[in-house]
């Protein structure tokens, strides 16, 4: 995504309030916008805590700041800054994690960030993006650029199946239909199960959809969504995140605040920062149970009568 | 220069009592502490506001918790009042004991987590190059708050970034909230470690009204740093390098004692 990252903020890059701060990361990615930006992209150096600081000076005198780093060092080092600096003020910087999730693999989990959106929309206003395809981050970037909120954008990479034609952007994507139960996915981690799905036979195949804009209070449910919950009863939610504090636990809140009952509910989610061995992406996904076949493997559960209560 | 409120003021020696008489007030009828270090911080805000601000400048206040020095200042220019000092701390106020984040206009930022000022400030100074409109910033710190290495990392960047339209102005009074600096986490001198970065340094008499507006008018082709030699409770002998001051509330006895010794020491 770095390289659709780059050619949507050149093209945004002749706003001349715009300034791009990255904390020395960007090399063989971004010197495109540096050459454009000139003076307005600043390389702040390994120094996380005062790049988000100097972002909010800059967006207090009306700057329309954009801050990049890996994604841990973007949100994690630096959070009491935009706590007190950025939302306190509701400055609309945006923060931009590159990796997010296992995105940096075997590099460890200090490179790991599985605990980012949680964290982040704990803070006033914060709006979050987790663009799902390479071919999201043009309206990622033009969304996020129009809001008046701060906004953190977790990048990961697109993983759609051989073939698949990318839908339009929109904050809540259906990606496969079918009589089966209700599956949402949060970002990236949605392409891996497309192809699985669409290979189900239709009274089996969920009613799949991808989710970009958190929390769900900014970004409310579709009414078919909530119609194909509703009577299906049989609910999952993946997600690259932790389970406290991730996209399930709101999302299980908003529909008991809607008298939306879910009688099964199963929920993927990023299980540890580390485990015994280190690995790719994948591997910690197969870990973590992300993987499609621990996902397929729900799927059949569901379809049982007893089913999901004992596993 | 031009102050704050369009007029170049320059103070005279009863203002600067007046301005402390009317901090020991607010603090005492809100029953408040953190009176020494704001009595060392008071007298350069004064200058910096009422001699130094333009209308376009921003002043950040990193030690955050001399708000009360900070309160007193935009009184004493007519930018707050009475009333408004009067709720000071107190439920539904705007003057919280720290800076508010909205509600008064010359206060750009909430602070008072100690570390972030000087970014901050550097923030500012680099959207005034950016725009390309003189507009000046001033940073006041404490000398403690130099433990925190964010406000290292913004020297570095104000520093590589030539940020001369900034000056930091150093509260140095010696004493922190539970030991004196150089008992606690010694760089003493400061200065001497400020001393290898690319910036104008300045060690003056934090209390020498002429020596803070000769170093402010100093050369300003680099960032700007201020050493304020200060003493924290200065003005109030029993207050003056005593560490308790750091956090107590003064009893009406000592309310009294201290305005008799400013008033005392005005008259002579």
């Amino acid at each position: 995504m770095r390289k659709q990252l780059c050619d949507a903020l050149v093209a945004r890059a002749t706003k001349s309030e715009m300034v791009f701060l990255t904390g020395d990361l960007g090399f063989m990615a971004l010197e495109p916008l540096q050459e454009t930006l000139g003076q307005r992209f600043i390389n702040a150096g390994v120094a996380e805590q005062n790049m988000v600081s100097v972002a909010a000076g800059l967006a207090r005198q009306g700057f329309e700041v954009w801050v990049y780093s890996i994604a841990p060092f973007c949100y994690a080092r630096p959070f009491e800054q935009i706590r007190n600096d950025i939302t306190f003020h509701n400055l609309p910087v945006k923060l931009i994690g590159n990796g997010g999730g296992y995105g940096y693999g075997v590099m460890g989990p200090t490179h790991h960030a599985i605990e980012d959106y949680g964290v982040l929309l704990t803070l006033p206003d914060m709006s979050v993006f987790v663009p799902v395809f390479d071919e999201d981050m043009e309206a990622v970037i033009a969304r996020a650029g129009a809001s008046s909120r701060p906004a953190y954008i977790r990048m990961g990479r697109g993983e759609p199946p051989n073939g698949y034609t990318v839908p339009a952007y929109a904050p809540w994507r259906q990606l496969t239909c079918g009589s089966g139960p209700v599956v949402i996915a949060v970002g990236p981690l949605a392409g891996t199960y497309i192809d699985a799905f669409e290979q189900l036979p239709v009274e089996y195949r969920p009613n799949f959809w991808v989710v970009t804009e958190l929390p769900i209070e900014q970004n409310p449910l579709p009414t078919e969504l909530a119609n194909q919950i509703e009577k299906s009863s049989s609910l999952c939610v993946a997600e690259e995140h932790v389970r406290h504090g991730g996209f399930g636990s709101d999302l299980l809140l908003y529909l008991a605040e809607k008298n939306i009952a879910v009688r099964r509910f199963r929920h993927l989610y990023a299980r540890a920062h580390h485990f015994e061995r280190y690995g790719s992406q994948n591997f910690l996904r197969r870990q973590s149970a992300l993987d499609v076949d621990s996902m397929l493997a729900i799927l059949k559960n569901f379809s049982t009568p007893e089913g999901s209560q004992h596993d | 220069m031009i102050g704050i409120m369009g007029i170049k003021t320059k103070l005279a020696a009863e203002d600067f009592f007046a301005a402390r008489k009317r901090l020991l007030q607010m603090h005492f009828d809100s029953g408040v502490g953190h009176i020494g270090g704001n009595l060392s911080a008071l007298d350069a805000m004064l200058i910096v506001f009422h001699e130094y601000l333009g209308a376009e400048d921003k002043f950040v206040l990193s030690k955050g918790h001399s708000a009360g020095a900070l309160y007193t200042a935009l009184w004493s220019l007519g930018r707050l009042q009475d009333q408004d000092l009067k709720l000071f701390h107190k439920d539904n106020t705007l003057l919280a004991g720290h800076p508010p984040a909205k509600g008064v206009a010359d206060i750009p930022f909430a602070t008072g987590s100690l570390g972030h000022g000087l970014s901050l400030a550097a923030g500012t100074a680099l959207a005034f190059q950016l725009k390309g409109n003189g507009a000046q910033v001033f940073c006041l710190t404490s000398d403690g708050e130099w433990q925190e290495g964010s406000t290292w990392e913004a020297l570095i960047f104000a520093c590589h970034h030539r940020l001369s339209n900034l000056t930091v102005l150093v509260d140095h009074n010696n004493l922190q909230g539970f030991g004196s600096t150089s008992e606690v986490a010694s760089m003493s001198p400061l200065w001497d470690r400020l001393k290898g970065f690319d910036a104008y340094l300045q060690i003056i008499d934090g209390h020498n009204p002429d020596a803070i507006r000769a170093a402010l008018e100093g050369e300003s082709q680099r960032l700007r740093i201020i050493i304020l030699r200060t003493v924290k409770g200065h003005g109030v002998s029993f207050m003056e390098n005593r560490m308790e001051w750091h956090y107590l509330p003064l009893s009406e006895a000592q309310f009294k004692m201290a305005i008799e010794e400013i008033e005392g020491s005005h008259k002579c």
